[in-house]
């Protein structure tokens, strides 16, 4: 595989869907952050056969991963701090998001109120849906 | 209960004692007379509804309050850019309850976050209108006796009205409401509502013609069908005389049969239908006023035990 070197604080996002791992790194703001990213496309994987991993170098509170779950349940995260794994992080879906989803319903106060805080709750865990939480439009991904 | 979103923020049995409380209201309209003696409701409409702005300002004055409020949008701040945090926060200082009407949906959701006075959705877009579905439900109990057991006939344009969704959803919590869906194709009710009573078991059908079911109703509730909502000008032309009551369609409805409204009304119920002892669309208007003071004093910590 493609060596990239160790990071010593930062984390690995591991088994994403072959081909995501760009539609990530816009949804995680990562072409803002001052860091260093390594983006692995098609890495061969045992159980996946194709998949990506994004390598972030950051200190570990800067970054909000809240997001991964809706994008992909299959991701992996690796927390890593003086070069070693500290955690291996539990995707489940969060009970609420805040400002990292936009409501895409034009007709709702979110869309003209300033310095509101954007937030999502998990609405059926079962067929991932969130909803806004001023508005109750489903949030999805394709449109 | 601090605030009210949405219909279904309430339980049923917080409704059913919301419900005792308005009918205790009817029925001794005196004992409430000073209860609210020195409180003050916001009216805050950031888009005209005179309808529903009078029906709060008139609970509060039966109640002894005062009212303040910037009516109708167009001359305020609000208008000139003010966020909804913002201007609750200064409502918050001036009145004891706020009830927001505002086109965007969610902002009076937005305004419960800020505030530090209880606040009520007087209708957010075509999102949530809960004092309309209180006002509904208040009717059909107090003039037919209950919630429980009894065919609703709902026509009109089901896919965009609002005030129909609400109510089947809350009306749906009631054991063996059965319901009739009677509306033109294009107009019919949403799927996440009729995939909502097949989960819980609940008996509805759809038709597209009044006077095909109008016979098993208990209680139908008319809504406006607007010309604009039709794909075409023909089907328009084919079907509009469907969601239109006559007394003749009348003729072969059950004699105790409710008419609801939630008004204004255009042309969908002919004015001959006014004097039928069955219509109660203009009673509806009077219970939407009793369940509002309800709702004032619950929320104002003032109601008493009925
Ligand atoms: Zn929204």
């Amino acid at each position: 595989m493609l060596n990239v070197g160790k990071i010593e604080e930062g984390f690995v996002i591991d088994h994403i869907a072959a081909g995501k791992s760009m539609q990530i790194y816009d949804h995680l703001g990562l072409g803002k952050l001052d860091c260093s990213v390594a983006i692995i496309k098609n890495a061969r994987s045992v159980k996946m056969g194709k998949k990506d991993i994004i390598k972030v170098e950051c200190p570990i509170d800067t970054l909000n991963l809240d997001i991964l779950p809706i994008l992909d349940r299959n991701i992996n995260i690796n927390v890593i701090k003086d070069g070693e794994i500290v955690e291996k992080r539990h995707l489940a879906l969060p009970r609420e998001i805040k400002n990292v989803l936009k409501c895409r319903n034009p007709r709702c106060i979110s869309s003209i109120e300033q310095g509101l805080t954007h937030v999502f709750y998990l609405a059926d865990e079962e067929n991932e849906i969130y909803r806004c939480r001023y508005c109750e439009e489903k949030f999805s991904e394709s449109d | 209960m601090e605030h009210l979103m949405n219909p279904l923020d309430l339980s049923v049995e917080e409704m059913d004692k919301m419900f005792d409380l308005a009918t205790d209201i009817e029925h001794n309209p005196e004992k409430y007379r000073h209860i609210c003696d020195g409180k003050r409701i916001a009216t805050c409409f950031y888009e005209p509804s005179t309808r529903t702005r009078l029906s709060f300002e008139s609970a509060m004055l039966n109640l002894g309050g005062q009212v303040i409020g910037f009516p109708d949008g167009g001359v305020s701040s609000a208008a000139k850019g003010e966020s909804v945090a913002d201007t609750i926060r200064v409502v918050s200082c001036f009145a004891d309850i706020c009830a927001m009407r505002h086109p965007k949906e969610g902002a009076p959701y937005v305004a419960a976050e800020h505030s530090s006075i209880p606040v009520i959705n007087a209708g957010d877009g075509g999102h949530q209108h809960p004092t309309q579905t209180l006002t509904d439900l208040l009717t059909i109990r107090s003039m037919q006796g209950r919630l429980d057991n009894f065919t609703i006939g709902v026509c009109g344009d089901l896919k965009f009205g609002r005030t129909t969704h609400s109510l089947v959803n809350a009306l749906a919590r009631y054991e063996g409401v059965k319901f009739i869906f009677i509306s033109p194709p294009e107009l019919r009710i949403p799927d996440y509502i009729t995939e909502m009573l097949e989960t819980k078991g609940i008996e509805f059908s759809e038709v597209i013609r009044l006077e095909d079911r109008i016979s098993e109703l208990d209680v139908l509730y008319m809504t406006r069908v607007q010309r604009e909502r039709f794909f075409n000008e023909d089907d328009y032309v084919r079907l509009k005389d469907f969601y239109i009551l006559t007394t003749e369609k009348l003729k072969s409805a059950k004699e105790s049969m409710l008419i609801l409204h939630p008004l204004p009304r255009v042309n969908e119920i002919a004015v001959d239908v006014d004097s039928d002892p069955r219509a109660a669309y203009f009673k509806q208007v009077q219970y939407g006023v009793y369940v509002r003071m309800a709702l004032i004093l619950t929320l104002l910590g003032l109601a008493p035990e009925v």
